[in-house]
């Protein structure tokens, strides 16, 4: 079992680094009940984690007996019949999707869905009728339309079905849904926090944490535990005990996102555009999301920008981002923002020459 | 039953109920009376009354029973293409009305609310224009939408408007008191102003908001709960940024505004609230002393609707958030 899933805390009462709220929703479930609610914040800041310690809070273990199905549902709309199939996750109690997998089906994925747990709803041991939970992941991701129309559906199945939502970017969540739920930001850990739990599963894994390593760890993680404790793992794997020399392991990608920055910085013309083309394309098809690269890219080019270029490298940023997302190829931005900032370096070389 | 979100629970019944919007419930009162209506489109911000009103129009026309079969409500949630309009809207509008109840006006017509009609296609819209005149003598409609924009002039000119105004924070204190008073909540000192400012004339968000409070601090409403539910972002994170974005012309470095923005994101805070609320400190902190604060607040407003627009696209949140400090930074060093 790896180390982030083998302390992951499971109950409400285990919870260290979100106390507070694990209290919260603690009062929340007292009455056997919860609104809608939406959970937001960074990756590896532990909303998962706590959307499944409040279903057992609700449930009991129960919910932790998952089984994977991959089921065809038949949608009847008003011109065709319409046949997605879906992965979804699901106990007795609840059931957990991916929205996003079904592309532009997606509104009507989910509505059936709802429309399906209202009808077969669960009865309770009194005799009263309970309700299920959905559990929609990276609903940032969910078109317009299908927020839209999960609106009125929230309302009218709410006593048959909760849905709990879980998203970081909580701007693509429209309004109207974010009005109907319960909202729980869950920050990210801060640094001495990612480092209380280093300490603590390397003290239970009987290993030695030498400070400077522990330091280098926790700001490679960027506030992420999830990267930290993988990374962690990783490193152990590769050298144990471990010494105050060494180096967290960085993921290939990030490696090779840092080469192109600089490739990026030592020459500006168009021989070397299309050798960066060449690696965007690698990263693209070993599957890193273009907004990852975009993002990274950013920041390992500020790394070695001069202060004056960069608000202009800033603003281009934000700019191809917001294209490359409404755009449908994502290499177009990815290399404009490329040409876009070996103009401005350029330019602001030559200008200190003359 | 606990389970019912305050919202629905009290939804205004009459007409007469609907708190603030007194040339709306005016107008329709008197319209109600004489049982006869015109096409309606009611328009305004969430949270202001639009579905209540017209839902509470459809129960004192026809009383519980009949509401069933003399009214259809339609939404964004149900399929709405044109297929729907030309069969299931048009075969609704065009069936004769049955006997009326004789305890309630029941007009002989019926009633179609089209909820959230703004996201209705053009077509849709468009197909829906003979229908409203050919069976106006058996069917009402009932448009209702955030931005009248978007309903296309033809159904517009056909409908007598109806404007939905943001609720006054005294108006929606009286609403939120008569709740906590039905459902048991106690209010602490502060809690109702923050109520009022975090849902800005939203009743719909204001209730909300009360419920998850009180639920999480069972039966007691504190200001610091109301702020926390409602995902309002510390004073002092906001204070920390326009300090670092005014503290340009100082020589503060590009980096530390980037630390800054990495740490609002890290800490999950919606971009859009920062936005917003980096707004007014921009607004009110300023010193009046600087002749050039005007120049400098105007360039450092534009970035903010553009960060602001570009996120309502979907853009990505750290990105948009550094470029909109990034600017505003250079809109007080510029001016």
């Amino acid at each position: 079992m790896l180390w982030v899933d083998k302390y992951r805390p499971k109950a409400l009462d285990d919870f260290e680094l979100h106390k507070g709220i694990a209290d919260n929703l603690k009062k929340l479930v007292a009455t056997g009940d919860f609104p809608h609610t939406l959970f937001y914040g960074p990756p590896g800041a532990g909303k998962k984690t706590l959307v499944m310690a409040l279903l057992r809070a609700i449930y009991g273990p129960g919910v932790e007996k998952v089984r994977v199905e991959t089921k065809p549902w038949q949608i009847e709309l008003p011109s065709r019949k319409l046949e997605v199939e879906l992965t979804t996750l699901s106990s007795a109690h609840h059931l957990e999707m991916n929205p996003a997998d079904v592309g532009n089906h997606d509104r009507y994925v989910v509505q059936e869905i709802i429309k399906d747990m209202a009808r077969s709803r669960p009865l309770n041991t009194d005799g009263s009728k309970g309700f299920k939970v959905l559990v929609l992941n990276e609903v940032d991701r969910l078109s317009r339309e299908a927020q839209q129309g999960l609106r009125r559906t929230m309302e009218k199945y709410s006593s048959a079905c909760r849905l709990v939502m879980v998203c970081s970017n909580v701007s693509k969540v429209m309004e109207p849904v974010r009005s109907r739920c319960l909202c729980v930001r869950v920050a990210a850990p801060t640094d001495d926090q990612v480092m209380g739990v280093l300490q603590t599963v390397t003290r239970t894994e009987g290993l030695n944490l030498p400070p400077l390593f522990a330091g280098r760890l926790v700001d490679y993680s960027a506030r992420n535990l999830r990267r930290a404790l993988l990374c962690l793992e990783v490193c152990k794997a590769q050298r144990c005990p471990f010494t105050d020399d060494q180096e967290p392991q960085r993921a290939d990608w990030e490696l090779y996102i840092a080469e192109v920055a600089a490739n990026i910085m030592s020459e500006q013309t168009p021989k070397q555009l299309y050798l960066v083309r060449g690696k965007l394309y690698e990263l693209l098809a070993n599957c890193v999301p273009p907004e990852l690269i975009m993002r990274n890219l950013l920041f390992e080019l500020l790394k070695k920008m001069d202060d004056e270029v960069k608000l202009e490298a800033v603003s281009y940023a934000a700019q191809f981002e917001q294209r490359l997302q409404e755009g449908a190829k994502a290499i177009f931005h990815l290399e404009a923002f490329v040409a876009r900032i070996m103009a401005i370096v350029k330019q602001y070389a030559t200008s200190m020459m003359a | 039953m606990s389970t019912q979100p305050w919202v629905e629970k009290y939804r205004p019944k009459n007409v007469s109920e609907v708190a603030y919007q007194e040339e709306v419930v005016n107008t329709l009162t008197r319209a109600l009376e004489t049982a006869n209506l015109p096409h309606l489109l009611f328009y305004g911000p969430p949270g202001t009354g639009k579905t209540s009103t017209a839902l509470a129009i459809a129960r004192q026309l026809y009383g519980p029973e009949l509401v069933k079969s003399r009214v259809l409500e339609l939404n964004a949630s149900d399929e709405r293409g044109i297929a729907v309009v030309r069969d299931k809207v048009k075969a609704f509008a065009a069936a004769a009305v049955g006997a009326p109840d004789p305890r309630y006006p029941c007009p002989p017509y019926k009633l179609l609310i089209l909820d959230e009609a703004d996201s209705m296609t053009q077509d849709a819209q468009n197909a829906l224009r003979r229908t409203m005149e050919t069976y106006s003598r058996v069917t009402r409609f009932v448009l209702l939408c955030n931005y009248v924009s978007r309903i296309i002039e033809p159904l517009a000119s056909r409908c007598a408007k109806f404007r939905f105004k943001p609720l006054q924070p005294a108006v929606m204190a009286g609403r939120v008191e008569h709740i906590c008073e039905r459902e048991g909540v106690t209010m602490q000192a502060g809690a109702m102003q923050a109520l009022a400012a975090v849902s800005g004339g939203d009743l719909r968000r204001a209730i909300t908001t009360l419920q998850s409070a009180a639920r999480l601090g069972g039966g007691t409403v504190d200001r610091a709960t109301v702020l926390d539910v409602s995902g309002q972002v510390p004073p002092e994170v906001i204070a920390a940024l326009a300090g670092a974005c005014r503290a340009a012309a100082r020589g503060s470095r590009f980096a530390d505004l980037q630390r800054l923005v990495a740490g609002a994101i890290a800490e999950g805070y919606a971009a859009q609230q920062v936005l917003a609320q980096l707004q007014v400190e921009l607004l009110t902190g300023g010193s009046a002393s600087d002749p050039k604060t005007d120049l400098k607040l105007a360039g450092a407003l534009e970035a903010l609707g553009a960060a602001d627009f570009a996120l309502t696209l979907g853009a990505d949140e750290s990105l948009q958030l550094l470029n909109a400090a990034a600017q505003i930074r250079a809109a007080f060093v510029a001016a």
